[in-house]
């Protein structure tokens, strides 16, 4: 369904001879100040619709970079260049005076039947190239090319891995509360190339991407709406697959990071237990061995050695830590109210959960052992926290009110920089 | 289903002081718009014994429970005690016990506590003589409201339930 996408990297253009101290911002700081970055709109070469998409590329740059909070994009109209000259000499001493600190231009011309997207991004004050590269791909995906050249501009400045070519899962959501209807949906980080999964007509929960983003874990109540099971989408072939109705309601699964098999819960007899699910022989096995406590919202640490949970052995549910072998289980949650939702950052430095206190709904992260704990948001409805694949951002549902709208909202981790996730209509677990 | 239960629940009244006496008064509402008509047919069918109305209105479908909790409270065990002994008058019949949560949680965890909410009515139901093997059980969490969920205290506890759903 999604047409697989074919880049050229055609050169890197030249590489930063300069070795004095160069623009660079550091994101494990607790404070920090964005970067000022001017973007020169493209240059199309005068061809009319080139130069419409090499605007929009130029755009899409910007959202990108300033959605993340680490940058602020120097007003357009105060620029005193154009792209294609930036692109040949830019004149520093005049970019600087507009306290641009970070530079790009960029220039889209053909190639054949492809576009050839070539961009170069200077360090304002050294003078200094910090990258350039030339990029060819088929004009539909112009706005992929966007996406890969803001990921260029935010890894060589922050030393992280961009995030912004990544698409993202959820769960589109419509209708009455009492009569809502539920479909998996994708699109890219930013909401663009919106496009529904499923159909509407089966009640689906907590959609999890496979390692390579290939394929999603879901629970599709089936089309009577009353047999939960578990079921593998795959995106390349749009093919849903069930696994297995082995009793107990089947619930939380999440792959392991190996991608060859899947952690869930299932309940059974009013007790949840953890289980793994062996992807080639599509046999369970149970991890935990409660009798009357509930296990549940499974997920691995990236080096799968561990597993963070959650358990209401103690009272309330709380966020437990265990091998991956099945022992040492270690409660690491201490906080007043419920948590849920574990998330181990792809990083892993950082555990992200959602905590419910009274009546509030918070969004916060910690580290494996329990330490560190902070808030990143709250409000009146937070739950499902996602990462970004770079582990800077943390994408999850929101709401504001009891009649408001459920959403998808995004933070990053350092800075608290909030945005909407656009969708099209409500929306709730995303999955990154 | 869903629908039919809750216009069911509206003309409850109705329907119970209805079979207290004699059918004839509720065929006597028909006859009077499509309202009245549907409300004495769904009061009809709930004076018919062994009917899904007569089970919803006349027995209880429904146990509540306190915030967070699946202990079943003595309300709830007389209304479970009800439909042990109408299950074992119509023993025809097979079950799927529902277990729903308030909005005020998050997806995952309630999920469990819907189960563990609705093998609590089957426990007790099982207790009173009901065969476990007619009675399944699925959580829908807090993801499939019974009423509206309008921030009020009322709304939460209609939503912390276990229902009995004849199949």
């Amino acid at each position: 369904m999604f047409k697989r996408l074919a880049f050229t990297l055609l050169l890197f253009l030249s590489i930063s001879w300069n070795a004095r101290a160069e623009l660079h911002i550091d994101i494990t700081e607790g404070t920090f100040k964005p970067v000022q970055i001017a973007i020169t709109p493209f240059d199309g070469g005068g061809d009319p619709e080139l130069g419409n998409i090499a605007q929009e590329i130029s755009k899409v740059i910007g959202n990108d970079l300033q959605s993340c909070g680490l940058f602020i994009v120097v007003d357009p109209h105060a620029y005193i260049q154009n792209a294609r000259d930036v692109m040949s000499h830019p004149r520093f001493a005049d970019w600087k005076i507009l306290h641009a600190e970070a530079l790009v231009g960029g220039l889209v011309k053909r190639s054949g039947n492809n576009l050839q997207v070539d961009f170069r991004l200077f360090d304002v004050f050294t003078e200094s190239q910090l990258t350039g590269l030339a990029l060819g791909t088929d004009p539909i995906n112009w706005r992929r090319v966007a996406h890969k050249i803001a990921d260029e501009i935010y890894e060589r400045i922050t030393g992280d891995k961009g995030y912004f070519d990544t698409r993202v899962v959820y769960v589109a959501e419509s209708g009455p509360e009492m009569s809502r209807s539920s479909r998996l949906a994708i699109m890219d980080q930013d909401g663009e190339n919106h496009q529904f999964i499923s159909t509407g007509n089966r009640r689906v929960l907590l959609p999890r991407f496979s390692p390579c983003r290939k394929k999603i874990a879901y629970v599709d109540f089936g089309a009577n709406d009353k047999t939960p099971t578990l079921h593998i989408h795959n995106l390349e072939t749009g093919e849903a697959e069930a696994l297995g109705s082995v009793d107990g309601q089947k619930m939380s699964p999440r792959f392991s990071p190996h991608g060859d098999h899947i952690i869930l819960s299932s309940a059974k007899k009013g007790a949840t237990a953890l289980y793994k699910m062996d992807l080639k022989t599509k046999q369970f096995e149970k991890i935990t061995s409660t009798t009357s406590t509930i296990d549940v919202s499974p997920c691995y640490s990236p080096d799968e050695t561990k597993i963070v949970f959650i358990s209401d052995r103690g009272g309330q549910p709380q966020i437990y830590v265990r091998d991956a072998g099945g022992s040492n289980d270690t409660r690491i949650s201490f906080s007043t109210g419920r948590y849920d939702n574990p998330v181990w950052s792809p990083r892993g430095d950082l555990i992200a959960f959602t905590r419910q206190n009274g009546g509030t709904f918070y969004i916060g992260v910690m580290r494996p052992d329990g330490s560190g704990e902070r808030m990143l948001d709250s409000g009146y409805l937070l739950e499902g926290p996602t990462w970004s694949p770079n582990g800077r951002e943390v994408m999850y549902t929101c709401q504001d009110s009891t009649h408001g709208k459920v959403g998808l909202c995004s933070i990053d981790i350092v800075g608290f920089h909030k945005r909407k996730v656009n969708i099209p209509g409500e929306g709730s677990y995303p999955t990154w | 289903m869903r629908l039919k239960i809750s216009s069911l629940l509206a003309t409850a009244a109705l329907a119970l002081s209805a079979c207290d006496c004699c059918t004839d008064e509720c065929l006597d509402a028909s006859g009077q718009g499509a309202l009245a008509a549907a409300q004495a047919a769904a009061a009809e069918e709930a004076c018919t014994p062994g009917t899904v109305a007569d089970f919803v209105d006349n027995v209880g479908d429904r146990v509540f429970f306190d915030f967070d909790r699946s202990q079943v409270r003595p309300e709830g065990l007389e209304t479970l005690k009800r439909q042990a002994a109408w299950l074992s008058t119509y023993s025809n019949y097979v079950v799927t016990i529902n277990g729903h949560c308030d909005k005020r949680g998050t997806t995952e965890y309630n999920l469990a506590l819907g189960e563990r909410r609705a093998n609590a009515a089957k426990e007790k139901l099982v207790a009173f003589g009901v065969d476990a093997n007619r009675m399944k059980v699925v959580s829908y969490g807090k993801n499939r409201p019974i009423v509206e969920q309008d921030g009020s205290e009322w709304a939460y506890q209609q939503n912390r339930v276990a229902i009995t759903v004849l199949d």
